[in-house]
């Protein structure tokens, strides 16, 4: 049955952002036998964190929406160690959940009740880098940021880019299928992951590692662990292609009048600026606006501008003049037709970080209110900003909404933030944002994953048999369901 | 009145600097240039003076080689009515730069002179303070402020000093060097940058000015500073005490 129009066969509103009554599973409970193998595994007690204040940044998430009440988290630093974990958890039939950098937007990186939480911090390990190839690979725990400061000195970088890069690992990337601001020129985590060392719930470790950019031997195993959250394997180790580091980056802001302005620009900068291209993003005036009274760090660009539109195009390229001619001669062809009203160009490389600096500063400005009701959607670009304005008219004054986005991918950022949460708010917002999504025929989640937020929503996006399937996976994978229970997938009721 | 701005091309601010490995010198293949910061605050400042109507014409002036072009063109995006680009690819130093500006200023008569108070790849500090003596005009360095008088006869110059804040009242014509909290350079944006490129940019070379531009100053290496080793965390007093005493040898 399609997910298309027929909102009405879903048996639970999903209620994304109010607690959801949620029972804890059959699992057992730690006890001090438990926590002396993990030590005598670990080898050090340090690493087998037990008290209440040492367990809060484990159980609480980045937006502080999410608080777990996990009595145990440990922190291994192999591959073997991991395994034993888990066979031990399976053993006993401990819940568990694998935690990176802990920057998930929906609550998948944090227990719900007290499952044991595992750490990859200190999985942090770069393997080994060929430069000629372009394959880097490293353990789980490994820092975005990091790994890509790295690759900088052997002239390469990692394909995928966010705003939660210093402290994000690259194992919850590959778990959440990470986009970023860069998907529009290096692709999904499903093209650049070249292979996978994975630690299943039995304990069993797959090795689907090898780097090779071309294998087409079975079924291609490492694909149903990207953007599994967690809840089919724990991701220990992982082979990336990374792309050669551009010689030349320039970035420019400019202004809209309007939306459909905004989408006019875009078919521009993929017709003009073509292969260097390299990012695409737009925000409204609310969200600058935002971002620019939250931070004083944070200045508009075209200052005194009042259109309701600003877009950051980046171009990445191996000539600088080359690339600059081409930026140059698309931005002034674009404001003679009127697509945009006025544009900066950044001058140097301070300019170009402040510039991404007002788009990272939005997500950044939306954190710092009480209630936040963030949406990740994946809409059709041309109804992409009727969707903001029909959520900020059911809003009203209740809340204060804004749209920005990876538009070049086609995915829209929805914030709607108030001083705190209410079921009248919430009323207001949902489900009538996930039933519009559904009806648009896109999807309710574009690149956040599900996590514990949005447990109960994929069938405004995924059909009913299609859900039927993946319970059957995740059967195959976790008999128990100990791995990140309660997230992504219904549950079975 | 007319203003000069001096500006130069260098790494970026931004950019890594790397040591070439025979130590003659910085590696600057490959590596991204834009206008020195200070510049940037110079040229913002000689275009609010166009804006406030006390300048009627505002000249960048950059001194090296093709490429510095570019760095003009971001001037005139900025608001400069013209460029002049003095063309050379010798290593030009503070004092030569200096007698090149005074030349360049015997032709275009300007009251005011700004430049950076230092270029950030040499760090030399001179040639606001060289040029102000070789042409015997006021000077005032480090301007966190800069104030015209009505008459347009003096200029009202705040320093920042190690000792706080100095105003002093200059008669012009004066040089003046900016500082970092003078003022925010503005953005180039699109009706400014394609204006820029119909303005005119003059073309001249040391010996037109009749200025001798080889080096007084040779420089001998160049070298990183000592890499950092990581710091320790210590379990405890004693460690501390142990480690001052023994290792570090402090004690």
């Amino acid at each position: 049955m399609s997910a298309r129009g027929s909102v009405a066969s879903l048996a639970r509103r999903c209620l994304a952002t109010t607690a959801r009554p949620v029972v804890r599973g059959d699992f057992s409970e730690i006890t001090a036998g438990d926590l002396e193998t993990f030590t005598s595994i670990l080898g050090d007690p340090k690493h087998v964190v037990t008290d209440a204040d040492d367990l809060l940044p484990f159980n609480r998430d980045w937006m502080n929406k999410y608080e777990g009440k996990s009595r145990l988290a440990l922190r291994p630093k192999t591959t073997e160690e991991v395994s034993r974990i888990m066979r031990h958890c399976s053993e006993r039939n401990l819940a568990v959940v694998p935690q990176g950098g802990n920057t998930g937007l929906v609550g998948g990186s944090v227990p719900v009740f007290d499952e044991v939480v595992v750490s990859m911090a200190r999985m942090d390990e770069i393997r080994s880098i060929d430069p000629l190839a372009g394959v880097m690979v490293c353990q789980a725990g490994c820092i975005l940021q990091h790994l890509d400061e790295t690759l900088a000195r052997e002239g390469l970088m990692m394909p995928l880019d966010l705003g939660a890069k210093g402290s994000c690992h690259i194992g919850g990337n590959i778990s959440t299928n990470a986009g970023g601001i860069r998907y529009l020129r290096y692709g999904s985590l499903h093209g650049s992951v070249l292979g996978l060392e994975v630690v299943l719930a039995s304990g069993e470790i797959l090795d689907v590692l090898k780097p090779l950019r071309k294998d087409t031997t079975g079924y291609d195993l490492k694909q149903l662990f990207i953007g599994a959250e967690g809840t089919l394997g724990l991701v220990t180790a992982a082979a990336i292609h990374c792309p050669p580091r551009p010689k030349a980056k320039n970035a420019t802001f400019l202004s809209c009048d309007s939306f459909p302005r905004v989408l006019e620009t875009f078919r521009r900068a993929k017709a003009d600026l073509g292969e260097i291209l390299s990012a695409f993003e737009f925000l409204d005036k609310e969200s600058l606006d935002l971002a620019t009274r939250t931070f004083a760090d944070v200045k508009n660009p075209l200052e005194g501008s009042s259109d309701g539109f600003y877009v950051l195009i980046e171009t990445s390229g191996s000539d600088e003049a080359h690339d600059a001619e081409k930026l140059q001669s698309f931005l002034e062809s674009s404001l003679e037709a009127g697509a945009i009203t006025n544009g900066a160009v950044a001058q140097d490389v301070t300019q170009f970080r402040a510039f991404w600096r007002v788009r990272e500063g939005v997500p950044e400005a939306l954190n710092t209110h009480g209630a936040m009701y963030k949406y990740d959607l994946s809409v059709p670009q041309a109804q992409m900003y009727d969707l903001v304005e029909e959520t900020r008219d059911r809003v009203g004054g209740m809340a204060y909404t804004v749209g920005y986005g990876h538009l070049g991918d086609g995915n829209l950022h929805l914030n709607c933030v108030a001083d705190a949460y209410s079921d009248e708010l919430s009323s207001r917002i949902e489900p009538f944002v996930y039933e519009r999504t559904a009806e648009l025929g896109g999807s309710v989640s574009a690149e956040h994953g599900l996590g514990q937020m949005k447990a109960s929503c994929i069938g405004y996006t995924k059909s009913d048999s299609a859900v039927e399937m993946m319970k059957l996976v995740k059967r195959t994978f976790d008999p128990k369901g100990i791995l990140n229970p309660y997230k992504v997938l219904p549950s079975s009721n | 009145m007319r203003v000069v701005v001096g500006i130069k091309r260098v790494i970026d601010y931004a950019a890594k600097i790397r040591v070439k490995p025979d130590g003659s010198g910085v590696d600057t293949a490959n590596v991204k240039m834009s206008m020195n910061p200070f510049c940037e605050i110079a040229v913002e400042e000689a275009v609010r003076l166009k804006e406030k109507g006390l300048a009627k014409e505002v000249i960048a002036v950059s001194m090296g080689p093709q490429a510095s072009q570019d760095t003009i063109r971001t001037a005139l995006a900025m608001g400069a009515d013209r460029g002049v680009h003095v063309l050379t690819d010798a290593k030009l130093q503070p004092l030569s730069i200096a007698k090149l500006f005074k030349s360049i200023v015997q032709r275009e008569d300007p009251k005011i002179v700004l430049l950076g108070k230092q270029a950030i790849d040499d760090d030399c500090n001179q040639t606001g303070q060289m040029l102000a003596a070789i042409m015997d005009w006021s000077q005032g360095t480090f301007a966190s402020q800069v104030a015209v008088a009505d008459c347009q006869e003096r200029v009202s110059v705040t320093r920042e000093v190690d000792g706080g804040l100095e105003t002093l009242s200059l008669k012009l014509p004066a040089v003046i060097t900016t500082d970092l909290r003078l003022n925010e350079p503005r953005y180039a944006t699109l009706p400014n940058i394609m204006k820029a490129k119909k303005k005119k940019i003059e073309k001249l070379t040391p010996e037109e000015l009749g200025v001798d531009v080889s080096s007084q100053i040779e420089v001998l290496s160049v070298r990183e500073p000592q890499a950092r080793v990581g710091g320790k965390v210590l379990e405890s007093v004693d460690e501390l005490v142990d480690k001052l005493k023994n290792e570090a040898g402090v004690l």
